[in-house]
């Protein structure tokens, strides 16, 4: 089997103390994974290092056949795009959030593209000039996922993001990833506590006291 | 002139001290220990200073004044460098950014003739600008150290989206830029209003016509704008990426 990304061994430590024991893990290309475990596990820390956020401090993970020192990681994080546990918006609108991806491509925005994203998670064309200090935590939360996906990654790393979201909303993030999964390719590693997106999981992995336990 | 501060008078005004070591011992502020220790580096470095600048100004040698520049940028460096605690390089990036802010500063004045390329010119003059750039660096160092402390969350989501590391940092580095300018423009605003400022005070105490008095300041507001703007940007550039490691992620 042919995998997008590919860990082996992977360890991470900060001073004595050890929080990923060992990871062997293989992501096959277009996978839709959840990520579950008890708090404090080494979830986050995990697709940290997956998206070159913090480097693993041994083992070795290998993306699109290359090892990941291999890559700028500028231009690794462009195609593994993780996104954080309670974000935080920056600027003073929902267009200087939206803007960013653009802006450091050297591109103006595509508002057409925007709209559109907007829609998708159920928030309006009028929410893209609101100061964020206005926005609900659900809309906050989904104004930051946007952020990752105007220019598709291979790779969506989600962390918690339907934790702010009511049922209602949830479903339509859910079916909006299914969407980008499906039909964009974009492989996707969730990570989420909630039983009912948990019984939903195509692929199911756990990491458990920084050990990571993967079913079929 | 009416100069007239001679040994014994200021032998007499050494009472004002008494004044500050008092309070300190009747409000118990602790202080007196780093009165008579201020007091005492004062009189004994400026005493040296003034030697020094007598000699100087006499022999009137190229070498010699450069010389003098040099160790006051030095100096100068050194001192913003222990405004930037945890910045790596903050001492060459200080003595770069006050090397250039100062050079091209006192360059422009002495061609445009607005001062000689004479010791007793240059020295304060370079004294004045590199003391300002320090400052303003000063600020800057510590405006970066405090937001990529705040603002720590948003600089890693911009990292995560990709973001080169200018892009994830340039809020910041234009807010300590600011941030080293700002007193420069709060004073020249309120320049003549709220304090007549050293050099005019200077120039007027040793009997100079106000008016011709004005002119220097003036001169002193503009190199003092070159300066400190000169000063932040070239150390905020160069600052900016050491809070970043070899692998482009935040430290
Ligand atoms: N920079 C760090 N310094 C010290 N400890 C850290 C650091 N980052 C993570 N940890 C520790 O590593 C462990 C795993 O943290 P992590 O955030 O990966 O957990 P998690 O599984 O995502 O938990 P949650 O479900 O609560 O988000 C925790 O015990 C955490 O305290
Ligand atoms: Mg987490």
């Amino acid at each position: 089997m042919n995998s997008l990304i590919s860990l082996e061994k992977v360890n991470y430590q900060i001073a004595d103390q050890h929080i990923l024991h060992d990871v062997d893990w293989q992501i096959p290309a277009g996978a839709h994974i959840t990520l579950t475990g008890p708090s404090g596990g080494g979830k986050s820390t995990l697709l940290r290092i997956i998206a070159a956020m913090i480097s693993k401090t041994s083992g070795t993970l290998i993306f699109d056949g290359q090892p990941i020192e291999s890559y700028d990681p500028i231009m690794y994080r462009r195609q593994v795009s993780y996104c954080f546990q309670q974000p935080t918006l920056f600027g003073e609108t929902v267009a200087d959030n939206l803007a960013f991806p653009y802006q450091i491509r050297k591109q103006v925005m595509d508002t057409q593209r925007v709209v559109t994203a907007l829609n998708n998670v159920g928030l309006s064309e009028r929410t893209l000039h609101q100061p964020i200090i206005e926005l609900s935590g659900g809309e906050r939360q989904r104004v930051a996922l946007i952020r990752n996906i105007l220019f598709l990654p291979k790779v969506l790393l989600l962390d918690e993001v339907t934790a702010g979201l009511d049922e209602n909303n949830k479903q339509i993030v859910h079916a909006w990833l299914r969407q980008l999964n499906e039909h964009d390719h974009v492989t996707t590693i969730m990570i989420t506590h909630d039983a009912t997106e948990i019984a939903a999981a195509d692929q199911l992995a756990k990491v458990v006291a920084g050990r990571l336990e993967v079913h079929a | 002139m009416n100069l007239a501060a001679n040994n014994t008078s200021l032998f007499l005004a050494a009472m004002l001290v008494l004044v500050a070591l008092g309070i300190s011992l009747w409000q118990k502020l602790g202080l007196d220990r780093d009165i008579v220790i201020g007091v005492v580096r004062a009189v004994v470095q400026l005493f040296i200073v003034g030697y020094l600048l007598k000699y100087i100004f006499r022999v009137n040698n190229l070498w010699l004044t450069l010389a003098m520049i040099g160790f006051i940028i030095f100096n100068a460096a050194w001192n913003a460098k222990k405004r930037g605690p945890g910045i790596d390089h903050a001492l060459a990036i200080s003595l770069l950014a006050i090397f250039v802010s100062t050079g091209v500063t006192l360059g422009v004045l002495v061609l445009s003739g607005a001062i000689k390329f004479v010791p007793s010119q240059m020295i304060p003059i370079s004294g004045m600008i590199a003391s300002n750039s320090m400052v303003a660096i000063g600020l800057a160092y510590r405006s970066l150290n405090s937001q990529f402390h705040d603002q720590r969350q948003g600089v890693l989501e911009r990292l995560a989206l990709g973001a080169g590391l200018l892009d994830a940092s340039i809020a910041i580095v234009r807010e300590a830029i600011r941030t080293g300018m700002s007193p420069t423009i709060d004073s020249a605003k309120t320049v003549g209003l709220v304090s007549l400022p050293g050099m005019m005070s200077g120039l007027i105490f040793a009997g100079v016509d106000p008016v011709r008095a004005i002119r220097y300041q003036i001169m002193v507001t503009f190199m003092l704008l070159s300066a400190t703007s000169l000063g932040s940007i070239i150390a905020c550039y160069l600052a900016y990426r050491n809070f970043y490691n070899e692998q482009k992620q935040l430290k």
